[in-house]
């Protein structure tokens, strides 16, 4: 039993705060986020640099780290940096993709997403899914040495920006059937498929992607063709525990607000921290965030191992975790600032839309508990 | 990062699954499963069995008879005791007034009573709350005036939990009133069959009597009986709210009662399906499992910040309230789980000699009663409140 990070692992972290703290101001993130890329391309390029999207992927994919821990580590610095750039969509849903279930040329775009000199991202999730992963209208349909896809994809991180969407379709079975999904590899700019891009309320950015007849050659399948689901699973579930340990870095930072402002916020000539029915939701947040960090820690333990069962369940308790203590934390911090807290003026209340739009990202906490039931019950 | 335990740890805690399995008798381990009354014999026939195998002190140095082992060890030890439903261990000699009395006490006390504890000739009972000193425990009214060689105790304390066996008590008497709350107080030994001395049973909600008053009438208690220094009885009493706390938010017995409640509600149909399977049910078990699971965890890693040199001081705070929640919670659902069985109530159902057939599932016999019994949990030990204010004093630092 050992719960210190690797020397590795804490001198990326300490060297990504640092850097963040420096360079990733909450202005130069407002300013990011308002600009037409929704993301800074010094900063990716800068992100590259560090190692920080290297450290996602395993040595076999070119990177130098690739486990649950590394995913939990990098993760937690960017939600404590509240960093908006598509490292989630790019590195760790495309990029898994793509280590899962690619070919040789496939794979090499693994090495550009390493190298930051690609943006990419999933399309997956459609409007009436809500988080189902099953659930897939889109179709795709052989003709000769091609495919035809036609359907839409709902809210896709960065697809404006992307050089290379992956987007899932069916080929075979019922619109929740798991068998019969398949995944191809569309570059940006094919024709049939078009964009309406837009910020989200967390700073971060997506866009409605729709497919009318979108012909793109067979050597475009992720994968073998109907079996995509696993590759998805993987990609997702990887997608979890990023945001679950994103999720704690941005509890961390509310938690540190908030303490502070209980200690220097006064009234009634007293600080309000003195106040028990303020000092007992703080206690409440303090020890909530203890098992926030608890659950990132089984899930990115449980991540790279064999048992499917126990991996996934791991990954869903983590995600609900985040979703229930993330919104807690939100609540109660904007909460315990008072009218302060509801205002663009402070980083506190960014951070807080960013905790509970993360519910809203790859399945929320009713739908991960419901997933964790259904797997236990397997 | 590594959750696992070492290859040590996990030899160790074979060696204690096979004590468990070989060594304590099935009818201990089948009354706990069965959530039957454990009797004074049954808690000193595990006591014995512990002390022969030298495993009853695991608190203390190993120059005392303590067992010499690690946080992560007690941990394991604590969890397989646990999941096996043996008796618990009685805290009030082991883990409360021998920690006390090896901090703080002198040789001779050391060299008489921490034996006695051992070999079980003292059963101990804890004499601090007082009608009006609960959660401030500090405001004790019960007086100790110093006349020649003894003390003069008047006064009444409550809550002495199985203190209907005990031979002795440990007590917070106050030897100075012009003192300020925290100072002026003394900690004492006292033999119960001191004249003076009248202990009163209390019911408690489920028609158990577990719980007791004691009251003091000019009882006199040697000078020798006295426990560190005389007005300094709160440094000991504070010692044992940081000691030995990093398993009380109690998973070993979270992680059985889980168990437990998952066998019940795949027995228990609802509409002819099993209520595991219905949604709300499954939802409100999925829940707490998950918080079981984080707290695992947690818990794991206080004990590798003590097992690492660190003093746990809100981490208890945190392991006690989230840790008790759990369990309250675990009493809940299995007393919804019963649904209407979750009613009837014999009283002797809880005797080993009972031999009647249950009303309804198995469980139901002990469900609800242990449910209201354990509402406790959050009580006792230091409210969940008064935890509250412990991490809002450590982390707001006002």
């Amino acid at each position: 039993m050992n719960f210190n990070q690797s020397d590795d692992r804490r001198m990326l972290a300490d060297s990504l705060d640092r850097y963040l703290a420096e360079q990733y101001s909450i202005e130069t993130r407002h300013a990011i986020s308002k600009s037409a890329t929704g993301y800074s391309p010094e900063q990716w390029a800068k992100f590259a640099e560090l190692g920080l999207i290297g450290a996602l992927f395993t040595e076999e994919q070119g990177g130098f780290g690739g486990t649950g821990f590394d995913i939990a580590t990098v993760f937690e610095s960017l939600g404590r940096g509240l960093v908006v750039e598509p490292v989630l969509a790019t590195a760790v849903l495309a990029g898994s993709a793509l280590a899962h279930a690619g070919n040789d040329a496939q794979k090499a775009l693994i090495e550009e997403i390493i190298g930051g000199g690609l943006i990419a991202t999933l399309a997956h999730e459609e409007a009436d899914a809500h988080y189902a992963l099953n659930r897939v209208s889109t179709r795709a349909t052989r003709d000769g040495d091609h495919y035809v896809i036609d359907g839409a994809k709902a809210v896709v991180p960065f697809a404006d920006q992307a050089q290379q969407i992956i987007v899932s379709a069916r080929t075979s079975g019922n619109v929740d059937d798991e068998a019969g999904i398949s995944l191809f590899v569309v570059p940006a700019g094919t024709a049939g498929l078009s964009l309406r891009a837009y910020g989200n309320v967390d700073g971060t950015r997506a866009a409605e992607v729709s497919f009318k007849q979108v012909r793109v050659p067979a050597s475009a399948l992720l994968g073998a063709e109907g079996q995509g689901h696993a590759t998805l699973e993987h990609a997702v579930g990887r997608g979890l525990l990023a945001l679950a340990a994103e999720s704690l870095g941005a509890m961390e930072v509310c938690k540190k607000a908030t303490i502070e402002y209980l200690q220097t916020r006064k009234q009634f000539g007293k600080v309000i921290g003195s106040f028990q029915a303020l000092q007992h939701r703080m206690a409440t947040v303090l020890l909530e965030i203890e098992q926030a960090r608890s659950a990132v820690i089984n899930a990115a333990s449980a991540l790279d191992g064999d048992d499917r069962i126990a991996r996934e369940r791991a990954l869903s308790a983590a995600k609900y975790t985040a979703g229930k203590t993330g919104t807690l934390v939100a609540e109660e911090s904007i909460q315990l600032h008072g009218g302060i807290g509801v205002t663009w003026e402070l980083p506190m209340p960014h951070y807080a839309k960013r905790l509970v739009m993360i519910d809203h990202v790859l399945g929320d906490e009713d739908h991960h508990l419901q997933r964790f039931i259904a797997l236990g019950q397997q | 990062m590594d959750l696992n335990f070492t290859p040590q740890e996990e030899a160790f805690r074979a060696e204690v699954q096979r004590f468990l399995n070989d060594d304590v008798p099935a009818r201990l381990k089948e009354k706990g499963d069965a959530g039957k009354r454990f009797t004074k014999a049954d808690f000193e026939e595990w006591h014995a069995l512990l002390n022969k195998k030298g495993w009853l002190a695991s608190g203390w140095p190993v120059q005392y008879g303590g067992t010499g082992w690690s946080v992560v060890e007690k941990f394991i030890f604590d969890n397989e005791c646990a999941l096996a439903h043996t008796p618990r261990i009685q805290p009030f000699g082991v883990a409360m007034v021998a920690p006390v009395i090896i901090k703080y006490g002198t040789e001779a006390q050391k060299q008489y009573w921490l034996p006695r504890i051992l070999n079980g000739q003292d059963w101990w009972c804890q004499g601090y709350s007082e009608p009006g000193a609960g959660s401030d425990l500090a405001s004790v009214k019960t007086t100790a005036v110093r006349d020649g060689d003894h003390y003069v105790i008047n006064g009444q304390k409550t809550w002495t939990t199985l203190g209907q066996h005990a031979n002795m008590i440990f007590c917070l008497v106050r030897t100075d009133r012009e003192a300020k709350a925290q100072q002026g107080i003394s900690f004492v030994l006292v033999d119960m069959a001191t004249p003076g001395i009248e202990i009163r049973p209390i019911i408690t909600l489920d028609g158990e009597h577990e719980i007791n008053e004691v009251f003091f009438t000019d009882v006199r208690v040697p000078v020798a009986n006295l426990v560190g220094e005389e007005n300094k009885g709160w440094d000991c009493a504070k010692y044992l709210l940081t000691h030995e706390r990093t398993n009380i938010a109690g998973v070993g017995y979270s992680i059985a009662g889980m168990d437990r409640l998952k066998h019940l509600a795949a027995r228990v149909t609802k509409n002819g399906k099993p209520l595991s399977q219905d949604p709300l049910f499954a939802a409100r078990m999925a829940k707490v499992e998950i918080d079981l699971e984080n707290m695992k965890t947690t818990n794991l890693r206080v004990i590798a910040a003590v097992a690492g040199g660190g003093v746990p001081g809100a981490e208890s705070s945190m392991l006690k309230i989230k840790g008790t929640e759990i369990r309250q919670e675990l009493f809940s659902l299995a007393r919804r789980a019963l649904g209407v069985h979750a009613l009837p109530y014999i009283a002797e159902a809880l005797d080993e000699s009972y031999t009647g057939e249950p009303i309804g599932p198995q469980e139901s016999a002990f469900a609800a009663s242990h449910y209201f019994n354990y509402r406790k949990l959050s009580i006792y030990g230091g409210s969940n409140e008064i935890q509250k204010n412990i991490i809002s004093k450590m982390i707001l630092g006002l």
